[in-house]
Formats: C-alpha cells, sequence, structure tokens
C-alpha cells in the first residue's frame, strides 16, 4: 500500500493531475425530480484521474440521489453524464460498473451474513468447470480476496470469516479493494467515515488517497468538512438539489465551506444562543428550563401538581 | 481526526481476526444446531421407547418410517430454505401441493390425458402459479408474507372452484391400474419393501427424492454462483443490484422452484395414494418453514443452510412418528413441533453470536 504521511495535520502530497485534461467522470447540468421534489436541479460535477473530488452538503441536499444518478441506480430526468468526455446512458447499477464506476455505500455495500470471499465477489464470481457444471471457483476467490485485503492493509487469515465480525472501517475497506480490484477507473464513496470513530475514519481517508495516487478518479461524499478538507483536490457544495459550485484546493477553508453547505447560517446562531446563555448566567438570572416532552404535549409541569 | 493515527500508521488494524480451532469453526456453520437438534430429538426417542418398553423407534421400519415423513417435508423444506436465504415467504406452497395434485387428477380422469401428460401439465402450471407469487413480489415491493398470505387462499380457493364444477367432491381418484401402466409414474410410486420378521418395510422413493433434492439446493448455495445470489439477496436486495446482481430475477426463478417442488410432491402423493385431494399440502407451508428456521435460516434472510434444513425436516418426522412409536397421544405432536422450534432458535441464535462472532 501506498505510504502517505499524515492525512490532516501534515499537507497532503501534490496530486497528480492538476484539474487539466477530460474528466474521468463528468455529470453535466443534471435534474432529477421525485413527483413534486426537486431532489436535484442543474447539478455539475466532475472527477479528473488522480484526484479527489468531495461532493459536500447537509443531509437532504442530493448527495445520496446525485450519487445514485452517477451510478446508474436513477436515470437523470435532465442533463448528460460522460465518461472521457464521450456522453453515456446507464440503464442500471451493472453498467456504470462496466463503464468503470464502482460506488462504495455507507451500509449498503457489503453482505454481514457472508464470508469475506464471497463479498468480494458477489456479482462478479469467478467460476471453474464446463457447462452444467460450472460452479463457483472458492478457492481462487479467497485467494484473491485475502490478497487484495492484504494489499491494503488488513490481513484476514480466513476468508470464509463472516463480514459481520469485521469493524465498519475494516467493511469499507473490503467494498474499496473489491472496487479497485474490478478495474474501477472512478472510485464513488458515499460517506464512508459518517458511521465511523476516528481511527477507523482515519483508514478509510487513507484509502481514499491511495486511491487517488492509484490513477483512480475518486468522489469523496461527506458532511464532515473535517474530513474532506485534508484529502480533496476539488470541493463541489450542493445545497438543497441545486450545485453551489466547484473550488479547488486551498480556496477555501473550513468555516467557507460550512456557510457554503447552508450550515452556518445555523452554526452562527448555535453560537449566539450559547453566548446570550453565558452572559444571562453571569448576571445571575435564572436560565429558563423546559422538561423534556412538556413542549410536545402541551403539559407544563404545574406547582399544585407536585407531591 | 488524524492524532491518533500516527502509532498505528504502518499496519491499520490488521489484528481483529483471531485464531479460532475447528470446533469452533464447525460450529460456527448455520447447521450447526440442527446437528445438535437432531441428536438430541434421536436420543429423547431411544430414551421414550426403551423406557416405554416398545423399541419400533430403533428398528429399521421405524426409521423408513419417519424418514418418509421427514422426505415429504424436506421436498419443500430445501426449496422453501432458499427462498427465506432470498428473504423471501411462502406462504401459498401448501395450497400449491392441493392445486397441483387437482390439475393432475383432472387431466388424468376428467380430460382423460395420460398420467405422465398430467404430471407434466401440473408441473408447468404450478411453477407458473410460483413465478407469478414471484413477479407479484418484485413488482409491487410488498412483503412476500402478505402477497403470498393472499395467493394462499386464492389457489386454494381455487382447487375448490375446480373439483366442485368438475366433480363436486374434493377428491379425485386416479385408477391405480393407469398409475401402474404409466411410463413414469414409477419415479414417484417405486418403493424397495423388505422383510423383517413379520414386519414389511418400505424404503420410499420420497426419501430418494429428498437426498436428490436438498443435495442439488445445497449445492446451488454453497457451490453455484447463483447460491451467492441467492444469499446477497437476501443479505441486501439494495447492494446486491448495486453490485449487478438480478435480484428480480433471483426472486422470481426462487419462488418458482418452490412451487416446483410442491408439484413433486404432489405427484408423489397422489400416485401413491391414487388420489388427488385439495387438502393435502394444508398447513405444510408452516412446516416448510419451521425446518428451514431450525436448519438455521434467518427470518430475515441472507443465511441459512440447506443440510441444516434437511436435519430440520429430520428432526421434525423424527418427533411426529417417534411420538407414535412411544404410544403417546398424537396430541403431543404440536407441542413437540412447537417445542422443537422453539429450541432451535434460541441455540441458533446463540451459536450465532457466540461461535460465528455475529452481534
Amino acid at each position: 500500500m501506498m505510504e502517505t504521511p499524515n492525512t490532516a495535520q501534515a499537507p497532503v502530497p501534490a496530486p497528480v493531475a492538476t484539474g487539466n485534461g477530460t474528466p474521468l467522470l463528468e455529470a453535466r447540468n443534471i435534474s432529477k425530480y421525485f413527483g413534486a421534489v426537486v431532489a436535484l436541479e442543474g447539478v455539475s460535477l466532475a472527477v479528473r484521474a488522480g484526484e479527489i473530488n468531495c461532493l459536500l452538503g447537509d443531509n437532504g441536499a442530493g448527495k445520496s440521489t446525485l450519487i445514485k444518478t452517477l451510478s446508474g441506480v436513477h436515470p437523470p430526468d435532465d442533463g448528460t453524464l460522460a465518461i472521457d468526455g464521450q456522453p453515456v446512458t446507464f440503464t442500471s447499477p451493472r453498467d456504470a460498473l462496466d463503464a468503470g464506476i464502482a460506488t462504495v455505500y455507507q451500509d449498503l455495500s457489503v453482505m454481514p451474513l457472508m464470508s469475506i470471499s464471497r463479498n468480494f465477489f458477489l456479482g462478479n464470481e469467478p467460476t471453474v468447470g464446463f457447462g452444467p457444471f460450472r460452479r463457483f471457483d472458492s478457492d481462487k476467490a479467497a485467494r484473491i480476496a485475502r490478497d487484495e485485503m492484504h494489499n491494503i492493509g488488513i490481513d484476514v487469515r480466513d476468508t470464509e470469516q463472516l463480514v459481520g465480525t469485521l469493524s465498519g472501517g475494516e467493511r469499507q475497506t473490503l467494498a474499496i479493494a473489491r472496487a479497485e480490484y474490478f478495474g474501477a477507473k472512478v472510485l464513488i464513496l458515499d460517506e464512508p467515515t459518517s458511521a465511523l470513530g476516528v481511527k477507523e475514519s482515519a483508514i478509510v481517508l487513507r484509502h481514499a488517497i491511495s486511491a487517488r495516487n492509484k490513477g483512480l478518479g475518486v468522489i469523496f461524499i461527506t458532511h464532515n468538512v473535517q474530513h474532506a478538507l485534508p484529502i480533496g483536490d476539488s470541493f463541489t457544495i450542493l445545497t438543497r438539489g441545486r450545485s453551489g459550485g466547484t473550488y479547488r484546493r486551498g480556496e477555501l477553508n473550513a468555516e467557507q465551506l460550512h456557510a457554503l453547505m447552508g450550515g452556518g447560517s445555523e452554526l452562527e446562531e448555535l453560537q449566539a444562543d450559547l453566548e446570550m446563555l453565558a452572559k444571562r448566567e453571569a448576571r445571575g438570572e435564572d436560565i429558563p428550563t423546559v422538561p423534556i416532552g412538556a413542549e410536545a404535549s402541551g403539559e407544563v409541569l404545574d406547582e399544585s401538581k407536585q407531591p | 481526526m488524524a492524532s491518533s493515527t500516527a502509532g498505528s500508521a504502518s499496519a491499520p488494524v490488521p489484528d481483529r481476526l483471531r485464531q479460532i480451532s475447528l470446533a469452533q469453526r464447525l460450529l460456527a456453520k448455520p447447521a450447526a444446531g440442527a446437528l445438535v437438534i437432531v441428536v438430541f430429538v434421536w436420543l429423547v426417542f431411544v430414551v421414550l421407547s426403551v423406557a416405554r418398553g416398545n423399541t419400533a423407534f430403533l428398528t429399521i421400519p421405524g426409521t423408513l418410517g419417519y424418514l418418509d415423513v421427514a422426505a415429504q417435508v424436506g421436498i419443500i423444506g430445501t426449496a422453501v430454505a432458499l427462498l427465506m436465504i432470498a428473504g423471501e415467504f411462502d406462504l401459498s406452497v401448501g395450497s400449491m401441493v392441493g392445486f397441483a395434485g387437482i390439475v393432475i387428477g383432472i387431466c388424468a380422469t376428467i380430460w382423460g390425458l395420460p398420467i405422465w401428460l398430467s404430471i407434466v401439465i401440473s408441473m408447468a402450471l404450478t411453477t407458473c402459479l410460483g413465478a407469478i407469487n414471484g413477479f407479484i413480489v418484485v413488482r409491487t415491493g410488498l412483503p412476500s408474507f402478505i402477497v403470498t398470505l393472499a395467493t394462499l387462499f386464492i389457489i386454494a380457493g381455487l382447487s375448490s372452484v375446480l373439483t366442485s364444477v368438475v366433480t363436486n367432491i374434493t377428491y379425485i381418484p386416479i385408477a391405480p391400474d393407469r398409475i401402474a401402466a404409466d411410463p413414469i409414474s414409477g419415479i414417484f410410486t417405486w418403493k424397495l419393501s423388505m422383510k423383517f420378521g413379520d414386519q414389511t418395510a418400505d424404503f420410499q422413493v420420497s426419501i430418494l427424492w429428498w437426498i436428490a433434492i436438498a443435495t442439488v439446493g445445497a449445492y446451488i448455495l454453497g457451490r453455484r454462483k447463483f447460491g451467492n445470489w441467492i444469499a446477497g439477496v437476501g443479505g441486501s436486495p439494495a447492494a446486491a443490484r448495486n453490485l449487478g446482481v438480478p435480484v428480480a430475477r433471483v426472486k422470481i426463478a426462487l419462488f418458482a422452484t418452490t412451487a416446483f417442488s410442491a408439484a413433486i410432491l404432489a405427484a408423489i402423493q397422489s400416485m401413491r395414494f391414487s388420489s388427488a385431494d385439495i387438502l393435502r399440502g394444508g398447513g405444510l407451508e408452516l412446516t416448510a418453514i419451521t425446518t428451514a428456521v431450525i436448519g438455521g435460516c434467518l427470518l430475515t434472510g441472507g443465511y441459512g443452510s440447506v443440510a441444516g434444513t434437511a436435519l430440520g425436516a429430520l428432526a421434525l418426522g423424527m418427533a411426529q412418528i417417534g411420538i407414535v412409536y412411544a404410544s403417546i397421544n398424537a396430541d403431543w405432536n404440536k407441542i413437540a413441533t412447537g417445542a422443537l422450534l422453539l429450541a432451535a432458535v434460541v441455540l441458533n441464535n446463540w451459536i450465532r453470536r457466540r461461535f460465528a462472532g455475529l452481534r
């Protein structure tokens, strides 16, 4: 595995590509509607070889819909997808996979109740034998799964072990190793760190960088600016289904990214509230408290009902 | 985020997998619980037989008796288990046994078709019904529990309507000499009769069907690409679809297979008893699910075993016949089945957590 120094504090090595050239995968003015709901409108996104594009947006911004459009789950209602500059139409996830676009979904990429090697090859099973006796080549599957997991930094002794016994980071790693093995040119990571602890997130971020350094285009979806900033070469912002622009590394800091994602104002309000409370406390005023649930039920604690 | 990675930078979490013994690995198999249950049931009835002075359970005729009962459940159980592993139920499978028998009866007696052709038509029609089950489930996205509950009533009703229109009774006799003369009926009626003193014991062909179907089922689940798809579809249909597995096709194929297995059982029963009866197969859907659950299949799909399901059928067959041999009132049958199911679920659950490392 390609060793990179630190992922957050130390500067990340310069990207292989500098943002020129034809994008591996490009979405142009994508729109997607679910009935009256505008999920996406006029969103554009591009990722080049050896580049990490971070797709940032708050929950409900349309990140998942955009990813599903890129990976062939939902055809867009408007706009085009292009691979190496050539327009394409995906009618199924299989089409996208065949075009080299591999998506690693947050929780949905591995089967906890299946073994590591079976997970690795689900949908792409190697077979041996002829005619009606063509069967799943479990030896080959186990060997390759073990080797690929080793290459990416996880030693698996028994590939028959169920994936449900692995940690969240290891599961993401399995999904990433699988995508790389099956010749992905573009790796889409959908909120890979949102359910992970600090240490495990670092491992996944490291794999994203490693894939970038191998020349893959990586689209990294997150609402966590702290995870996006250290690894991203470019940042595409989504707010309420619309594009908030794409920025190169170094053009924005964390606060600006937060503000663009639409979370900035909420964070400012929170800050103001906290300051007000602190002032009141300093003046010795009672801070108003409401019992939990009282607001919802409309029931306010009544002195007379107290024993 | 990164400050904590410094120490482990060179080797990211490599040591989460510990060495486990062979015994633990065997116990981690989904069928382990069912094997324990079979041994337990066998021992219980050995003790009961000896205590009550009737050792018929231990004799070859006794054994062949419960194997035949187990086989009839097991033929359906294999397909039901595969369907459950793919995350779906088929509550209509019992009514399909009745329906398939009625189709054979009507074709062979009312329309005068050859027996073999009647069986082929019955299998084709029933398999189509299964595919329709699957199609409705896949297209509507409704839980198969509800869809097949509906088709249970529809198919059972259809059988009644057909028979009442054609014969006015719920039972269609088929001439035994026609069955005997048919070129293919032998594969459903063959039996090996053995003499033991004044007793005869029949090794019924149903046992061979059961073994063959379970073997093919286990081979498909464990060794074929399609088997991997079955487990994947049950584990997470969305993820399987994203990985390129044809989820809808897998499910429809399994519903069709389940119906086909019902048609096989119907052929065996109608040939053996020289009749078709709409009541046959009633309740079998729940018995088949019971064997699959004893065999380690999860109700939520994605996990299970064909071998375990066969063992589950064996345990149920033993209990059912063992109770008779031990001269216990047959009313205890259902209690035994329920107790077995409960014990198996608790045991399987514990094994999964303790040995397979799943929470």
